[in-house]
């Protein structure tokens, strides 16, 4: 569902037309459940995150502060259904990352740098290899730290803007933009790792 | 001397690529980069491979969906909704 089929159905449901509330629920109840599933990491959590989350989003609807920000309204509500489902199981603590370590393999040549990268030319064509591609990358962001797999699923999954994710992380603008980077570094990385394992390297000088 | 100032260029390039991908960066850093992409293969390469990285995860949508919602907890949003809908009325 685009953006704005989703804003008019908020839009709807807060002038009391029910006839928008089983695609509003059908709606978010697929995106809750796959953004708890790789936050949690049980489907059991999963499913009972979502309807905690409609629950709460229902009680709570005339409070929706704007229709256009009903999809960043939402995820913060499942974020923090998420957190206290969090809290009952394993405790892990925020690791970072260091920029150095998610650089390309490289030395130098002469005077120049050298990195060794996968041939990512093929991707836009293949059907094939990009349905197995997503599949690494969803295994990647769900092994991934907390602190950037929370922002990659709301920047890049979900195309929050950064403001919004702040918001619904309730950290800074800056903390968003650093760990989302550091985040799609790690994405790029395994899958240029998986790349390179299933074809010939190409050498950029 | 020449090589260092590159792989530290690189490095720089490096830090800001996604606020770059994204156009967040001011128009005057941004031109910075696009005159350093132009003439470095390897962080060209590079970015093309982070733009790929970031359109794989828009594209993703999850196989994967819950079951199909069950009467009473369809009923127990219903509900809350209804209520919603009351007390802003009252």
């Amino acid at each position: 569902m685009e953006r704005a089929a989703e804003i008019e159905l908020a839009r709807r449901l807060l002038e009391g037309k029910p006839e928008a509330f089983d695609r509003f629920v059908e709606h978010f109840r697929a995106k809750v459940f796959h953004y708890s599933q790789l936050m949690c990491g049980h489907r059991e959590d999963a499913e009972e995150v979502v309807q905690e989350t409609l629950l709460k989003v229902f009680e709570n609807f005339g409070q929706l502060p704007e229709p256009e920000h009903v999809r960043a309204w939402v995820f913060g509500i499942a974020k923090n259904a998420c957190l206290i489902k969090r809290r009952k199981s394993i405790y892990a603590p925020p690791q970072e990352i260091s920029l150095d370590e998610l650089m390309p393999a490289r030395g130098t040549s002469g005077d120049r740098m050298k990195i060794e990268i996968a041939d990512w030319s093929g991707i836009p064509e293949d059907e094939v290899l990009r349905s197995e591609l997503q599949h690494i990358l969803k295994d990647t962001i769900a092994d991934m730290p907390e602190i950037y797999r929370s922002v990659m699923l709301l920047r890049d999954v979900e195309e929050l803007s950064t403001e919004e994710t702040a918001h619904v992380l309730d950290v800074n603008v800056d903390a968003v933009k650093t760990r989302l980077h550091r985040g799609r570094l790690l994405a790029r990385k395994k899958l240029d790792s998986y790349l390179r394992a299933n074809s010939p390297a190409v050498e950029t000088n | 001397m020449a090589s260092h100032q590159h792989d530290e260029s690189c490095k720089k390039m490096f830090a800001l690529l996604s606020e770059y991908l994204d156009l967040e960066l001011p128009a005057e850093s941004c031109k910075v980069m696009d005159a350093h992409i132009v003439g470095c293969e390897p962080c060209a390469a590079f970015t093309e491979n982070l733009r790929k990285t970031i359109e794989l995860c828009r594209e993703y949508r999850p196989k994967e969906l819950p079951g199909p919602i069950a009467w009473d907890a369809r009923q127990k949003l219903f509900e809350a909704y209804q209520k919603m809908l009351a007390g802003r009325r009252a």
